[in-house]
């Protein structure tokens, strides 16, 4: 048998949608040459591409139907709606008039529209060129009176691109998918991610030729060709207990964080600009511990617009529905630039103009979004945390300029409200000096604390051995820091990489933490690690 | 298009909404956007700007083609027999963030 002889082939790329399968190979490949034909008259082409379009349409009508959830449905009706619009489909039809084919006229004409989304700026528009490659390609189809060739199901399908409502029409049961294109924003994306199909994109181009078949695995990022004996036993055995530990964590997504030993602790999210709350159930955590404001103010005109700011942190506040959201004023500089705020070509930027010393530096940029965020804080219970703070006097004059925003707003007749003002703890020289800092609460920001504390950065494995967050001197500092807010009934929390590290938690825990901060992808698999430990500290810190 | 909305006499009607919508106008968003517009008789345009260009609030591509972001402000202009009902029907449509499509949703 071909399998016996085939040599393993490991092609490396990046998931996005994690999981482990494993199946028949199946390579799709790309689209088929149009059939030449005598062309018919303009009438005849015209009826045959309006056949084509009416009977794709019904098609993906049908598997709309069968789909039976709203995030397929709604990637299908999209090109319904496409197909069903005359700015779509007309300059097809005005192709026949200078002596067209049906199947060129159509292609010429949605590769056109196709090439406007493909060159968008933005990610999601981007992505949508995939979903015209297929409407594109089902009428084609169509016209040629082909169908597309089945699909065995639990099939691991490798291609270029795979059209969503391709995939919709594959049974994965088990199976997966690799594609050597991709966007992590395609609707296929999103789909293998809703029905936990496993998926990688960009994967190397290979001959595949001979091969019969294949694992995917995102633990490892590997689409794996004709696995041997030993590759095939270890995945088998790693799938088994994902099996396991992905039901226990669904078991625990929307529950309250409990420990073994009965300790509840709050759990937050962070959020980027918060369109990634869309598709998120706000029963899944007790509020947003951080918010980065870097995504929503990305330039010198977000900077200045106390309005656009007003209103996306309403937004948020609204998605939260009354619980608690501490949002993190501009964080810029280090790695994260602005034109004409942030200092350009500083000889070492981690230990230069960032965070609170730049807002500091523009005291006017500061205080519209304090004014935005005081105004938000009258519709919800809104919290302000202030980032990089090093000296007591940095918070002091953080607080001065919260104070005039609100005088302000008052003067002005403006509804608002004073929100609590906050700081982030991730300055070794302000950890050590806690109590000096007149803080309403604190949030420990773990990675910049360790990469300071142990003066590593996180970038290079290489000095991963001494970035480890268990380390004695990272779980002494945090444990002086939560002892002091307990001590002082002052609310503390803590967000960074290790407040998702099942490894890190329980050590979190024991050091009195009641109060962490996860991405959201995190959230289940974070309060299965807290349900599983007995707490060492009967006492915690107070909540955020 | 500019002929269109030459059109003397008929009635018209503005309005105007901030976009709401996680991520900017997307596929789903901008579909039901266009089936609420196309429920009217009226000619329904809309724009990001006040002064325009303005585009056909029915047709799915040239909504989409707009790529309206996230807390763009969203122009909506109306004219014919139903134009006042078209105009605030959209303005509320993209003001509750897609949930009130006038279906009693």
């Amino acid at each position: 048998m071909e399998r016996d002889t085939a040599a393993v082939v490991c092609l490396r790329g990046t998931p996005v949608s994690p999981g482990l399968a494993r199946g028949r190979l199946v390579v799709l490949a790309d689209e088929s040459p149009l059939p030449s034909r005598e062309r018919g008259s303009v009438d005849q082409e015209s009826s045959r591409m309006h056949a084509a379009i009416a009977s794709a349409s019904a098609e993906l009508v049908a598997l709309m139907e069968r789909a039976g959830d709203a995030e397929a449905q709604a990637i299908l009706a999209f090109q319904v709606a496409m197909l069903a619009d005359p700015v779509v489909t007309e300059p097809a039809f005005a192709a026949f008039e200078a002596g067209a084919a049906a199947e060129q006229a159509w292609r010429d004409a949605m590769d056109l529209q196709i090439r406007e989304y493909h060159e968008a700026d933005d990610l999601y528009f981007r992505a949508r060129a995939s979903d015209l490659r297929d409407m594109r390609d089902r009428v084609l189809r169509k016209l040629g009176g082909a169908d597309a060739i089945a699909i065995a199901p639990g099939s691991i399908v490798v291609a270029a691109d795979l059209p969503p409502s391709r995939f919709l029409e594959i049974a994965w049961d088990g199976g997966g998918v690799a594609l050597t294109h991709g966007s992590p924003n395609s609707h296929v994306a999103m789909l293998a991610r809703a029905r936990g199909v496993p998926m990688l994109i960009g994967i190397e181009q290979a001959d595949l030729r001979g091969h019969t078949e294949a694992l995917i695995d995102t633990d490892n990022a590997m689409l794996v060709v004709s696995p041997d004996s030993r590759l095939a036993v270890d995945f088998a055995s790693r799938q088994q207990r994902a099996g396991i530990a992905r039901a226990e964590a669904e078991r625990y997504v929307n529950a309250p964080a409990i420990a073994a030993s009965g300790e509840r602790v709050q759990l937050l999210i962070n959020v980027a600009d918060g369109s990634e709350l869309e598709r998120l159930d706000p029963a899944c955590c007790d509020g947003i511990g951080l918010v980065r404001t870097e995504l929503i103010l990305r330039n010198a005109a977000d900077l200045a617009d106390e309005e656009k700011q007003y209103l996306a942190y309403c937004c948020i506040l609204r998605w939260a529905a009354g619980r608690p959201v501490t949002i993190r004023t501009l964080d810029a500089g280090g790695d994260k630039p602005i034109t004409g705020y942030t200092i350009e070509r500083e000889p070492n930027p981690f230990l230069g103009m960032r965070g609170l010393r730049l807002s500091l530096l523009h005291p006017g940029v500061l205080t519209t979004q304090l004014r935005a965020l005081a105004r938000a804080a009258a519709r919800g219970p809104l919290k302000v945390m202030v980032p990089m703070v090093t000296s007591p006097r940095e918070l002091d004059r953080a607080r001065a300029l919260l104070d005039s925003a609100v005088r302000g707003l008052r003067k002005e007749g403006v509804e608002h409200a004073v929100p609590e003002l906050g700081m982030m703890v991730e300055v070794p020289a302000a950890a050590l000096a806690i109590d000096l800092f007149d803080a309403d609460f604190l949030s420990i920001g773990a990675n910049d604390l360790i990469a300071y504390l142990t003066a590593s950065s996180r970038d290079s494995s290489r000095l991963a051995p001494l970035h480890d967050p268990l380390q004695p001197a990272v779980l002494r500092l945090i444990h002086d820091v939560v002892e002091h807010a307990s001590a002082h009934r002052i609310p503390v929390s803590l967000c960074g990489d290790m407040a998702s590290d099942e490894r890190c938690v329980p050590a979190l825990l024991d050091v009195g933490l009641r109060s962490i901060s996860v991405a959201p992808v995190s959230v289940a698999r974070v309060k299965s690690a807290i349900a599983r430990h007995r707490v060492a500290t009967p006492k915690g810190a107070p909540f955020a | 298009m500019t002929s269109e909305r030459m059109k003397a006499g008929l009635p018209r009607a503005r309005s105007r909404a901030v976009l709401t919508h996680a991520g900017g106008l997307h596929a789903r968003p901008a579909i039901k956007l266009t089936q609420v517009a196309k429920r009217f008789e009226s000619a329904v345009w809309i724009a990001l700007a006040e002064q325009g260009p303005w585009i056909d609030a029915k047709s799915i591509a040239r909504v989409m083609a707009t790529k309206t972001p996230y807390m763009a402000t969203l122009y909506f202009d109306a004219e014919g027999g139903d134009a006042a009902e078209a105009a605030s029907a959209l303005a509320r449509l993209v003001e509750s963030d897609f949930t009130d499509d006038g279906n009693g949703a």
